[in-house]
């Protein structure tokens, strides 16, 4: 994983996406991504969002357009483990322990046993879940499978880290709370997020860009630069500035929501 | 509760001096059984052994074919017609046939009767366990470059384990009623289900209901036998759940 600091981890091309239901999700996108940026994807349901992020791991094909990631097409990226995904869901296997879902993408990826057990351990302490390891999934609150989900994404390094709507489904103080930690673990892990949420202020708080989509067809409706200081604390939600950048993103998607916001469509967002 | 019902039975039927031949009384079976115990016990192994040859052959053709029909989608939805046409066979009408084909005395031919009955419930719940798999599930595994073997080895086959458990459950008690009913057409004198078509033929009740328990006791035997693998292999799965809080 060399990269130049500065370089361009992810660029997308003009890429469009039709699905045979003659649904376009997305149309024409255009984004960059610099290495070490956070990246929030934001907009209404149908938008494209993640699907966005789905062509960009892999996981789809775009009809047209092209997607390189640290220089490769997405495809060899994904086959050389650049990905690490969470998904609103923490899809966590039942049957093996909280230490060995973790594991997985090692187990995957050829690492010995030694190995593997010293990096679990190094990721369940990151995300401060250390004494349960042998506990099973289904035994941890929705919060605590989603940072296991985290530590399983990071556990092998990867430079591009997806995620999708990936506290979607907690509730606001868990929500917070892992935001907070979330970039706390970007900061130490230095990889590139790409994260998708419906949440303004989750967007405005954790990126240092937030990229507003519109939706039918999916498209780029503007993007805004959070400059907000680095590291971010409690103290930054009470920042002016804060407010600002909601209020400027809320009005980014209402102008990208336009004329198109009475035609109601069917337009599928996940596949 | 077991044994009340027991009592209740041995005192209504000896109360309303019920004939032997429409219900004996528990204590008259279980005297025949303990007078036969010998015979009985022999031949409940026989037939046992059948069953327990079909559970082997219809269980392990299930989870072989409902793990092509995962696999290969479009051959088993071409496929999936046929075990369905196999399941609504009628199996006493099917069993004088097997025994034709393999000989009124060879095990076989109970055996396949067994394997008939044991292959549709483990196919179908083992593929239910196969396919059920979270979308996400698939895209974790596709994420980490790994192929159709490592999904179906690392997710699909350990979600199905419940699943073709249950199934496995079902086709334990099903290969010990096929194997009887293959031997009510025909098999060796020793073999249970003979046995207690003789005994009933001969007005001998209470040895045929004797026959009739033994046999359940081994179908009860067998599915407990499954349980005991199951509750081992897939302790993981979250039956009985606590939860921590954070």
């Amino acid at each position: 994983m060399t990269e130049p600091a500065a370089a361009n981890v992810v660029e997308i091309e003009g890429v469009s996406k039709s699905f045979r239901t003659g649904v376009t999700a997305l149309q024409e996108v255009a984004l960059d991504i610099r290495a070490g940026e956070f990246i929030s994807l934001i907009g209404p349901s149908g938008c494209g969002k993640s699907t966005l992020l789905r062509i960009v791991g892999d996981l789809i094909q775009p009809t047209s357009g092209s997607v390189t990631v640290n220089g490769k097409t997405a495809h060899q990226a994904r086959l050389d483990h650049d990905y690490g995904i969470v998904f609103q869901d923490a899809v966590l296997y039942d049957w093996r322990t909280v230490a060995r879902n973790v594991s997985l993408p090692l187990e995957m990826l050829g690492w010995d046993r030694a190995r593997r057990r010293a990096r679990v351990a190094e990721m369940l302490e990151l995300v401060e879940l250390t004494g349960f390891e042998s506990s099973r999934p289904w035994q941890l609150s929705g919060g605590m499978q989603q940072r296991v989900s985290i530590a399983r994404a990071l556990s092998f390094d990867p430079p591009l880290l997806l995620m999708d709507e990936p506290f979607g489904a907690l509730d606001e103080m868990t929500r917070e709370r892992l935001n907070m930690e979330l970039l706390r673990i970007w900061d130490k892990a230095g990889s590139t997020v790409v994260f998708v949420t419906h949440s303004i202020p989750e967007a405005v708080f954790l990126s240092t860009r937030v990229v507003v989509m519109s939706a039918r067809p999916g498209r780029i409706a503007g993007v805004v630069d959070v400059d907000l200081e680095q590291p971010r604390t409690i103290d930054t939600r009470e920042d002016a500035r804060f407010f600002e950048l909601i209020t400027t993103v809320r009005e980014t998607l209402a102008a990208g929501h336009g004329g198109d916001a009475s035609r109601a469509g069917a337009a599928e967002e996940r596949f | 509760m077991f044994a009340i019902g027991i009592g209740l039975w041995q005192g209504l039927t000896a109360a309303f001096h019920v004939q032997t031949f429409l219900l004996p009384r528990p204590s008259d079976i279980a005297q025949s059984f303990w007078d036969n115990k010998g015979s009985l016990w022999h031949a409940g192994l026989y037939t046992l052994k059948e069953a327990l040859g079909g559970f082997a052959i219809g269980g392990s053709l299930g989870i072989l074919v409902a793990l092509l029909l995962a696999r290969f989608r479009t051959v088993g939805a071409a496929l999936m017609p046929f075990a369905i046409a196999a399941n609504a066979i009628p199996i006493i009408a099917f069993a004088p046939i097997t025994n034709n084909w393999f000989g009124l005395l060879n095990p076989i031919s109970k055996m396949v009767i067994a394997a008939v009955l044991c292959f549709f419930p483990t196919m179908i719940n083992t593929l239910r366990g196969l396919i059920t798999v979270s979308p996400s599930s698939i895209e974790l595994m596709r994420s980490y470059a790994g192929g159709e073997i490592e999904t179906f080895r690392r997710v699909r086959i350990p979600n199905s384990l419940p699943f073709m458990f249950t199934g496995l459950k079902i086709a334990a008690v099903l290969s010990m009623i096929g194997a009887i009913v293959g031997e009510y057409f025909g098999g060796p004198t020793n073999a249970l289900g003979v046995s207690i078509l003789n005994d009933s033929q001969l007005f001998n009740f209470p040895r045929a209901w004797a026959g009739i328990i033994l046999a359940s006791a081994f179908g009860i035997g067998l599915y407990a036998l499954v349980a005991a693998v199951e509750h081992a292999t897939t302790s993981w799965h979250p039956s009985s759940r606590s939860v921590y809080t954070e």
